[in-house]
Formats: C-alpha cells, sequence, structure tokens
C-alpha cells in the first residue's frame, strides 16, 4: 500500500497581482521565463503551425475606435484557479492542485490526451507536438532545476515551482519578497507581484485587495489565483 | 404484406455457407486490397508515434481533430447493433432477421475501431494503459473518476463485451452447423467454438432465452454509451459544447447513422454474397421506414441544440455558431453536412420506389454517414477555435495526410473485419432464417394446405 508522507510544507498560498497600468507590454516575462524554464525556442515556424509554447504571453487587443484607439496588453500565465477546469479532466490525475494553491502538472504521468488544454479558457495550456531541441550551443544554457520535457505531453506555467521548493525546503515559511518566479523578476515596470496570499501584509495581499482588481473570465466560476489591476487612463 | 418466398432448409444452408464452405477469387482480391489500405495506414501510425503528433494538422487551441471526430463517428456506427438486434428483437419485428448478425458484427468491430482512435490520438500511446487500468498500484496513483475520459472507456469496454456475447449467444447453432459440415481441424475448432451444440429442445430454450436476457440487459447500454460519450463534450467549459442537450442529442445522431450504416452493409452484402433470396426490397423498405423517423427526431435534437445557444445568446456561443454556419470553409461544410443528412435523404425515402430500389438506398445511406462525420467534425473543431476571447487563435484546422490515411484506414480496417468474420462464419443468422421459414409455412389442416402466418410481419 501507498504510506503518505507527513505535510510539512508551510502554510503557504501563492497567488500573483498583475498591474496593466505599468504593463508597457515588453515582452520580457515572455523571454525570462523561456530561459527559467527550458522551453524550447519559437521561431517562425513554430507561431505559424500556431504550435509556440509561452508559458506567459502577452495578449494585445484594441479598445475604442480610431483616432481614439488605444493598445492595451494583457500578460496570461497559467491562472492557477482553485475551481480549475483542466484538473477534473484528466482522466490519469496528471494535472491537480497542490496544498499551496498550484495548478501541478505531473510531466511524467501524462499521457496526452489534451483534454485539460480544450477545458482551460485562458488557453495556458500547451502541448508538445514535437520532441523539443535546442542548438548545440545554448545545450549548456538549459536550467538544471527545471526538466525537459518530452513530446506528447502538455505544459504550463508551473509559477517557476523549482524557485518555491528551493525556498520552503524542509517547510520554510517565507519572508515576503525572498524570491520571486523568473516573469516577476523580469518585469522592468515592477508591474507583477507575486507572493503568499496567506500572509496578510504581503505585498500580493496589499495589491489583491486593490480596488482596480478583476479576475480573467470570472464568470466562468474558475477562481483564479492571479489578479489583474484594470488600467485606468489619466485622460480619459 | 410481405411477399412469401419458400426457402427449403437444405436451400438456406447450401447459400448462407456459400463462402464460408469455399473460398472465391473476389473475396482474395477484396481482402487483399483492403489489407493493404490497413497497412498502410498502420505505417501511419508508426510513422507518427516515431515523429510525434506534429505530423498532424492539430494546433495550439484545436486540440482535438480528426482522431476525435472518428472516435464519435465509430460509437455512433456502432448503435445500429443495439438498435436492431436488441429493440427489434424484443419488439419481435419478422423483417430483422437477415440483418441482425451483420449489425452486431459491425457494432463489435465498430467498437474496436472506436477504441483504437483515443490510443492513436494520445500524447503517449505507450503509456495509456494506466488511463483505463491503474498499474502502478505502490504508488497510490489511480484514475481520476471524475473525468468523461474514464467513464468513456468503462462504457464502451460494457457495450464491447455484451455485443460480443450477443453476437456469439446468436451463433452458436450455426457454428454447430458448419462443424458437421466441415472435416479436419476445421472440424475440431468449430466443434470447440459450438460447445457441444446438438439443437435439443433444451439447448434451443437456454439459447433462446439468453438471447432475450441480453436484448433486456443491452437496453441501457443503448441509452448510456452515447450520452457518456457526449459527455466528453457536454462537461466541458467549451462554448457550444456545455449543453445539456448533447446527451439525447448524440444518442439519436448514432442511431441514425448506425441503422443507414446497416443499410449500406446490407446492400453490399446481398450483392457480393449473392444474398437476393434473403434480403427482399421488404427489408430494405422496414429500415428505410425506421430511419425516416429517427433521422427527423434527430433533426429535432440538432434543431434545439441550436435554439438553445440563440436563446441564450452568450457571446462567445454565439461566435462559435457564426464560424459553424457563416464562415467558409466551415460554411460549406455545414452545408453538405445538412444536406447529406437530412435534406436529400430524408424527402427521397417518403417515396417507396426509392425506398425499395437497392441502388437509391445504398447512395442515400452513404450520403448520411458521410454528413454525420462531418456533423462530429463541426461540433468539434469550430468549437476550439473560437473557445475564448484571445486573438491568436484565428487560424483554421487543416487535417494532415498522417490523419487523412489513418480515418480512411479505420473504414478499411472495419471493412476487412467484416470480410474475415463472413469467411469463416455465416453474415445472416441460418437458424433465424429457418425459424422465419418455419412461421410462414405451409400447413396441412385437414385435407386443405394453407399458410400458417404465425407472426404478422
Amino acid at each position: 500500500m501507498a504510506t503518505r508522507t507527513q505535510n510539512t510544507r508551510a502554510n503557504h498560498k501563492w497567488g500573483m497581482v498583475i498591474d496593466l497600468d505599468r504593463c508597457s507590454g515588453c515582452q520580457a516575462c515572455v523571454i525570462a521565463c523561456q530561459a527559467e524554464n527550458n522551453i524550447p525556442l519559437n521561431d517562425q515556424s513554430a507561431f505559424l503551425d500556431g504550435r509556440a509554447i509561452e508559458w506567459i504571453r502577452v495578449e494585445r487587443y484594441w479598445e475604442g475606435d480610431y483616432p481614439d484607439i488605444k493598445a492595451r496588453f494583457l500578460p496570461v500565465l497559467c491562472q492557477h484557479c482553485d475551481n480549475a477546469p483542466c484538473e477534473s479532466v484528466c482522466p490519469v490525475y496528471a494535472t491537480y492542485h497542490n496544498n499551496e494553491g498550484l495548478n501541478v502538472q505531473v510531466y511524467n504521468r501524462c499521457v496526452g490526451t489534451r483534454f485539460c488544454g480544450n477545458n482551460c479558457p485562458y488557453h495556458a495550456r500547451l502541448f508538445n507536438y514535437w520532441e523539443p531541441v535546442w542548438p548545440e550551443e545554448l545545450r549548456n544554457q538549459l536550467n538544471p532545476d527545471v526538466t525537459v520535457r518530452t513530446r506528447g505531453i502538455m505544459e504550463k506555467c508551473t509559477f517557476c515551482i523549482q524557485r518555491i521548493r528551493r525556498s520552503t525546503r524542509g517547510g520554510k515559511q517565507v519572508e515576503d519578497q525572498a524570491f520571486n518566479p523568473a516573469c516577476v523578476q523580469a518585469c522592468p515596470t515592477d508591474a507583477m507581484t507575486f507572493g503568499n496570499l496567506n500572509d496578510p501584509d504581503s505585498r500580493v495581499s496589499r495589491k489583491w485587495e486593490d480596488e482596480r482588481a478583476y479576475r480573467v473570465l470570472e464568470g466562468l466560476g474558475t477562481n483564479p489565483s492571479v489578479k489583474y489591476l484594470k488600467q485606468v487612463d489619466a485622460h480619459a | 404484406m410481405y411477399y412469401r418466398r419458400t426457402l427449403t432448409d437444405a436451400q438456406i444452408n447450401r447459400e448462407l455457407l456459400d463462402v464460408v464452405l469455399r473460398t472465391p477469387m473476389w473475396w482474395v482480391i477484396i481482402v487483399s486490397i483492403l489489407g493493404l489500405i490497413v497497412a498502410g495506414a498502420a505505417s501511419a501510425f508508426g510513422f507518427m508515434m516515431n515523429q510525434g503528433l506534429g505530423v498532424t494538422g492539430l494546433q495550439q487551441p484545436i486540440f482535438w481533430g480528426f482522431f476525435i471526430t472518428n472516435f464519435i463517428f465509430w460509437v455512433g456506427i456502432s448503435h445500429a447493433g443495439v438498435m436492431i438486434s436488441a429493440i427489434l428483437r424484443l419488439s419481435q419485428a419478422e423483417w430483422r432477421r437477415p440483418m441482425v448478425r451483420a449489425a452486431e458484427t459491425m457494432t463489435v468491430f465498430a467498437l474496436m475501431t472506436s477504441l483504437l482512435q483515443p490510443l492513436i490520438h494520445a500524447g503517449r500511446p505507450w503509456r495509456i494503459f494506466y488511463w483505463v487500468f491503474p498499474y502502478d498500484w505502490a504508488r497510490g496513483i489511480w484514475p481520476d473518476v471524475r473525468s468523461p475520459l474514464v467513464w468513456d472507456p468503462t462504457a464502451i469496454i460494457t457495450y464491447l463485451t455484451s455485443s460480443t456475447l450477443f453476437v456469439y449467444t446468436a451463433l452458436i447453432p450455426d457454428l454447430a452447423i458448419i462443424r458437421d459440415r466441415s472435416t479436419g481441424w476445421r472440424r475440431t475448432v468449430y466443434g470447440i467454438l459450438a460447445l457441444g451444440w446438438h439443437g435439443n429442445p433444451r439447448q434451443w430454450k437456454l439459447q433462446g432465452i439468453a438471447g432475450i436476457l441480453l436484448s433486456a440487459l443491452i437496453l441501457p447500454v443503448f441509452v448510456s454509451v452515447h450520452s457518456i460519450v457526449s459527455w466528453d463534450f457536454g462537461v466541458s467549459l467549451v462554448p457550444s459544447w456545455h449543453v445539456t442537450v448533447f446527451a439525447p442529442y448524440f444518442v439519436i445522431g448514432a442511431v441514425h447513422s448506425g441503422v443507414s450504416a446497416v443499410v449500406t452493409l446490407m446492400i453490399l452484402m446481398r450483392k457480393l454474397y449473392k444474398l437476393e433470396n434473403f434480403i427482399w426490397e421488404e427489408h430494405i423498405d422496414a429500415v428505410a421506414r425506421l430511419l425516416i423517423v429517427v433521422a427527423t427526431a434527430w433533426l429535432f435534437f440538432f434543431w434545439l441544440d441550436l435554439v438553445f445557444a440563440l436563446w441564450l445568446r452568450e457571446e462567445q456561443e454565439m461566435t462559435v455558431w457564426h464560424l459553424r454556419l457563416f464562415e467558409p470553409p466551415w460554411s460549406w461544410l455545414f452545408l453538405v453536412f445538412i444536406v447529406f443528412s437530412y435534406i436529400i435523404p430524408v424527402p427521397l425515402w417518403m417515396f417507396r420506389r426509392v425506398r425499395r430500389s437497392f441502388t437509391w438506398m445504398l447512395w442515400t445511406s452513404l450520403m448520411v454517414n458521410v454528413g454525420m462525420f462531418l456533423e462530429r467534425l463541426i461540433i468539434i473543431v469550430p468549437a476550439l477555435m473560437r473557445k475564448g476571447p484571445w486573438t491568436f487563435t484565428y487560424d483554421t484546422y487543416r487535417p494532415s495526410a498522417v490523419e487523412v490515411t489513418l480515418i480512411v484506414g479505420s473504414i478499411a480496417l472495419v471493412v476487412l473485419l467484416l470480410m474475415l468474420f463472413s469467411k469463416f462464419f455465416p453474415l445472416i443468422p441460418i437458424w433465424e432464417e429457418k425459424e422465419g421459414q418455419k412461421l410462414i409455412d405451409d400447413v396441412r389442416v385437414g385435407d386443405r394446405v394453407i399458410p400458417a402466418l404465425v407472426k404478422e410481419h
């Protein structure tokens, strides 16, 4: 019989707040994520085939009509929904919710039915159509803390779980801002805030209650762990 | 009222066992061609396993394509079996007799083929077994019973098991007939398969009871299998899949395509195996009348599906329906689908002359299945293309050569399996035919000979 290991983890509930007023759509988060998480290079053909893998992407859309038109940016990553639609449809428990509020993807268990990808309204889940390859000179830059995914399985944003694990090793309670996921760290305008939502004094908890805060596709009831702060135009 | 065609027992034996007892040249040729196509599809699958799913036309928002369409299609075809054999048997429709076994066998082979589809479609087919069978107990990892993808194999394996039992139970008396007419090792094999059948009254009684019991037990499966398959879509969050009408809509659609496939099969069988004495115009006529009802019920549910979407006017759902109805190539496919699966065949079936023409029925029944394949495609792909209000998804799905090969291969596989089955077992149940004959035989009452109509046809 399987034995359950005692839960030694500290009281964490990871969450993120993205301030759209600060986001300039520069895509630094996309590149940082790519480097940190061993994501294969997305060349032109990957985009043309619709098979580019981006754990975080910047959605650009237009608001208003010409000439009074504004470009808006929305960085979209896995929302780590508390009521995640992807989890209940996986036949092999390759994706489940852990006790830190993370929606976890177990690569070894995934058989690639891709139902989770269909059921994710945020399009945050991505499928490995090919075996990932890197140019020879980039082989040594792969992050040793992150699994290189094989073909035939789903993958998605993990909130940089390798950094979470490293900081919380041994059930340690983490101080606020002791570490950040790669995208948050790379953001030049400090638009993204990451932290422990169970700590009421953390930066992310304070922003969580902001009056501009909303969740994307809230009507679906997925209850994401990512909130966005609405952009407010000064001269609107 | 049917024509009464009197066939002697010897004639029934001779004509129905013709292909079983000797091997005609055309059979060898057709089987080799089909075998080649299946081998081609197998190599396409090998190529895909070797290269990865990148060789399909699937892309980021469209995770399900031709394979899942094909899965739904074959499960749909399999619904003919339970419809024809169980429902018509229980309702004692006499005209079912020549088609029960062909329909049931097609069910079994269609289900096997449909089970192959999720296997082909999965990203890592070599690890798929713990999807259904939890082998690594030590780690405490079990299949997630909340997932419709666990309900699917459960439903389909139940159906496959009961259908196989059904085919076998009905086959036993015929196996004994073949046993008595073969020699050498064949006699041994058929002898084992026939389970010591001698045709004594007790055996007949038990066989009859088993048939009725299985028919009755299979009835819930009739409702459950395609309902469960439809919940793959119904329980998801994808706009236009997330509807309650899907279960009955899928079930009746499955009967529509399945019974049409039986018509196609009957006509081809009649031509190839020279079964003119057994499959009559009246049989096809009766199935066509059944089809009119089924098709119209199906159209009603299709209409409900559309109306529910229009009623809600939910933005994302309207976007999906707009894509399906008005944007090429989907608008063209939609037109072909609705014209092929209802607008052309059903009004034609209103005419007695069409219902009794094998040529017309062959083409209209094939048409229905082309339409029904498109129906499943139109349900699946456009919904995924417009799943969310994101900007990067405005591309379409184009099936690759590998996918098309595998679809063609799956059709060839079902036909091949049916051809192989027909070599070893009669496609029309001999004992059912003889029983049918007995019910309409002449009887002598005093010095008069009168037709004994024990059962109304």
